[in-house]
């Protein structure tokens, strides 16, 4: 046993602008540039997915180890900090709710998806019968009702990063947005436990 | 060489010159060497034009090791000095050896991995792979006519971070500069896709001697992008010998056992498997030690039925890769076929089932890693030609992460994160005036940690005394571009810090590769001394010379006294190369590459803040 507990279970890679992905006491390479800087993106939740695709490629294209594999120790090191920042940059825009987080972030928003359960009536509602739905599912082996739930999950999920775009970029309501992506979070979670059952199902043949 | 790289990426300070640097492929049963040349991807053969040099090394007393097909036809009568499969024990310890069943050698535990009692002494997995790479480098230099700048060498890519450390001290130790880990998979869909001029999403299923691969890849404009992996690191074709062995030993009522006439009789097996990938039924005769001689036969009906099994355990890690990558069977626009094991037409059909379509197998499934893996070399060593530009972006196949209460994985980095990542995650006390903590590294997809694999242990101490809850220690993990990771920790909530980096306990420190290199009889004292200096001083000229550039073109990033510090280093690494000490040398371009890091970091983002300068504005702004 450990004598020793995690301290923010939630805070998966929940890392500010300005730590950037790689801190570390040894590393201090000039990061000061938001996700969206690097990328050379403006910073808004509606992002060209090939534009970010190419800027993440074109960027790497500079930094990447790859390109320093004969170079200096110094260098080397440099590229691979490099690397791992675009890479960070481009995970975290490429996902929209990591997108959401992170925007929600730069203008001083904690969605606190772990320590902030409190939702609305209505979506606690729908929440257990999508659960209990699941769980029957999974208990009866019935693949096409897994599917078909996924399938309505992924509906809620469009519909919801919807009115995320119009909460960020419309209306800037990021009380709005931070309880977009509360829901967001559970629906993915749920989308991960029907995807388990799925394969679980398959494993048993 | 060096700074000049910023704003010429991958070319080559002198254009004239080409460095020769090669990709091994250092395989479970077979292992090969290429190389580009003029443009080309070859194999380099031995003096008989024999491009595959069998993975199996035999150990004297008194003489050097036997590597390759000399030992292959010694093994049955030597075999506890006859080392196959080495590949298996790479970063390995008893324990896990042990599942492979009776094998005919004295292991002894060694620390992070066992070793093997042979003639010559006690071997670890990485001295005998570095005996093979060895002769794979004397190939190369002969062939070559020069010493090698660089090498990059091929892992499975379901391989973990103690089976990479591994192999990159093998290389080491063979006097190789391992310029990447470069997993097979993706080697192979380098050498397919540039050859092809391919687009499109590929899958590559990987059968080899011991291990199974399967990497689903992007291939657009110029890039190789890894999006999932998955396998089994001990699932090959070695297990299809063993099935057939344990088959014909259940049929005639043979003895279990290990030695030679288990050898005798896993060679039948493996010449039996591979007729019957062009013949309905095959038969060998084996003459076993106790003068019993037996003609064993096999149809390929029987032979089918009773690996069957094998071939289905492929298909669960292809699904888990489809499903990472999030895509479907019909989102896959060509299967690739590589390793000898998926010559078998069994195996080939449940693929071609699977995928609901025939896979590609025109490129030599025993060569095209080791060709994809010189094409990379090539590139990585600075040889790129202008417009023959590509890239690679990788993944890391299994979840980092680290103990916590109760025995439970924290995950830190999730499996088939593109690498190179750092991920930080924040821990706290659990005890009133709590002043260390024990931080135990774990690697695998399990929740507990006595189901993942153990990389590293140590602790943080000097935290200084708090209520339980109160420290905030967070601890970071860098996976380089090879895969590998290193992690260090700091306590940060009081201002106090205190930071370790490790790297896992079972890697080999500069000290004991020196210390191994020594043990060996290739070079007398004197010699590797003369060889280092020799070394030290070109790569300090190198350096010198890169940093001179680099201070003529951006000079203006250093303020009076960093350019003070920088001028400094570079005196006295100057001075330094005049010597004769190579020690002193390496000192000196340790503190000039430390003193040039900040100056080195600016100049990339100076060149990147070109790049986005360099768009239109309406661009960026939308």
């Amino acid at each position: 046993m450990r004598d020793w507990i995690p301290a923010f279970a939630g805070m998966t890679n929940a890392l500010g602008p300005r730590s950037a992905g790689t801190a570390n006491a040894t590393m201090t390479p000039d990061f000061s540039r938001t996700h969206f800087e690097l990328l050379g993106l403006p910073a808004s939740f509606a992002v060209d997915a090939s534009q970010l695709e190419r800027r993440y490629r074109d960027l790497q294209s500079q930094v990447h180890p790859d390109r320093f594999a004969a170079a200096s120790e110094a260098e080397r090191r440099v590229a691979m900090q490099f690397a791992t920042r675009a890479n960070e940059a481009y995970r975290t825009l490429r996902d929209p709710v990591g997108r959401a987080r992170y925007l929600l972030s730069l203008k001083g928003y904690d969605t606190g998806e772990e320590s902030n359960t409190a939702m609305p009536p209505d979506f606690l509602m729908q929440q257990m019968e999508w659960r209990e739905a699941a769980g029957e599912a999974r208990a009866a082996g019935d693949t096409a009702a897994l599917e078909s739930l996924r399938a309505e999950l992924a509906d809620a999920r469009a519909e919801m990063l919807g009115m995320l775009a119009r909460a960020l970029d419309g209306d800037r309501n990021y009380d709005a947005g931070c309880s977009l992506v509360r829901k967001l979070r559970f629906l993915e979670k749920l989308d991960e436990e029907i995807d388990d059952a799925l394969e679980l199902i398959h494993e048993r043949g | 060489m060096a700074l000049l790289q910023i704003s010429e990426p991958g070319e080559s300070p002198d254009p004239h010159q080409h460095r020769l640097a090669v990709g091994i492929d250092l395989g479970t049963t077979h292992s090969l060497v290429a190389t580009v040349r003029s443009g080309t991807a070859e194999v380099i053969g031995d003096e008989q034009d024999r491009p595959l040099l069998p993975s199996i090394v035999r150990y004297f007393r008194d003489a050097p090791p036997q590597v390759g097909y000399e030992a292959r036809a010694v093994q049955a009568d030597d075999p506890a000095n006859t080392i196959v499969s080495v590949k298996r024990f790479m970063g390995r310890g008893v324990a896990d050896v042990a599942k492979y069943g009776a094998l005919p050698y004295h292991f002894v535990e060694a620390p992070g991995m066992v070793a093997i009692e042979t003639a010559a002494g006690r071997r670890s997995p990485v001295q005998v792979s570095a005996d093979i790479l060895k002769v794979l480098r004397e190939r190369a230099e002969q062939a070559l006519g020069g010493e090698l700048m660089g090498a990059v060498i091929t892992v499975p890519a379901y391989f973990d971070d103690a089976q990479r450390q591994a192999t990159k001290d093998a290389g080491r130790l063979a006097g190789l500069n391992v310029l990447r880990l470069l997993n097979e998979p993706t080697a192979a869909a380098i050498a397919y896709g540039l050859d092809h001029a391919s687009e499109g999403t590929f899958a590559v299923f990987d059968l080899g001697g011991g291990t199974f691969d399967i990497s689903i890849l992007r291939l657009t404009r110029g890039v190789f992008e890894v999006l999932a992996t998955n396998g089994d690191s001990a699932l090959g074709g070695d297990d299809f010998d063993q099935a057939i062995a344990t088959h014909w030993r259940v049929g005639h009522g043979l003895a279990d056992g290990a030695g030679g006439d288990t050898r005798r009789l896993l060679a039948a097996a493996r010449e039996v498997k591979e007729k019957l990938s062009f013949q309905e039924q095959a038969d060998a005769q084996v003459v076993f030690s106790y003068n019993l001689k037996l003609r064993l036969h096999l149809t390929r009906a029987e032979f089918e039925q009773i690996t069957a099994p094998l071939v289905q355990k492929t298909l669960g890690p292809t699904r888990k890769a489809l499903r990472d990558a999030k895509l479907d069977v019909a989102d896959i626009d060509g299967v690739v076929l590589v390793g000898g094991a998926t010559r078998m037409p069994h195996l080939q059909r449940a693929v071609e089932q699977f995928f609901g379509q025939p896979p590609l197998k025109d490129l030599d499934p025993d060569q095209v890693v080791a060709l994809g893996a010189a094409i990379q070399a090539n590139v990585l060593a600075g040889n790129r030609a202008p417009g023959d530009d590509w890239l690679l972006l990788d993944v890391i196949p299994l979840s980092l992460g680290l103990e916590t209460m109760g025995g439970l994985v924290e995950r830190v980095v999730p499996r088939n994160s593109t690498i190179p990542v750092a991920r930080a995650q924040e821990f706290t006390t659990f005890k009133d005036g709590q002043t260390a903590m024990a931080i135990h590294v774990v690697q695998g997809e399990r929740e507990l940690v006595s189901d993942c694999r153990s990389l590293a242990r140590f602790e943080l101490r000097g935290i200084p005394p708090m209520v339980a809850g109160a420290a905030r220690i967070q601890v970071t993990f860098q996976v380089d571009a090879d895969g590998l990771l290193s992690v260090s920790a700091r306590e940060k909530g009081t201002g106090i810090e205190s930071s370790i980096v490790v790297k896992p306990s079972y890697g080999l420190t500069d000290d004991e590769v020196a210390r191994m290199l020594q043990a060996g009889f290739a070079h007398a004292a004197e010699d590797r001394d003369a060889r280092a200096l020799g070394e030290q001083r070109v790569e300090a000229e190198a350096l010198l010379a890169s940093v001179k550039a680099a201070l003529a073109k951006d000079a203006d990033l250093l303020d009076a006294a960093e350019r003070a510090a920088l001028d400094a280093a570079m005196q006295a690494l100057d001075a330094a190369r005049g010597g004769s000490d190579h020690r002193a040398i390496k000192a000196a371009a340790e503190a000039l590459n430390h003193a040039s890091e900040r100056f080195a970091s600016r100049r990339m983002d100076r060149a990147i803040s070109g790049a986005l300068a360099g768009r239109r504005v309406d661009e960026v702004s939308k």
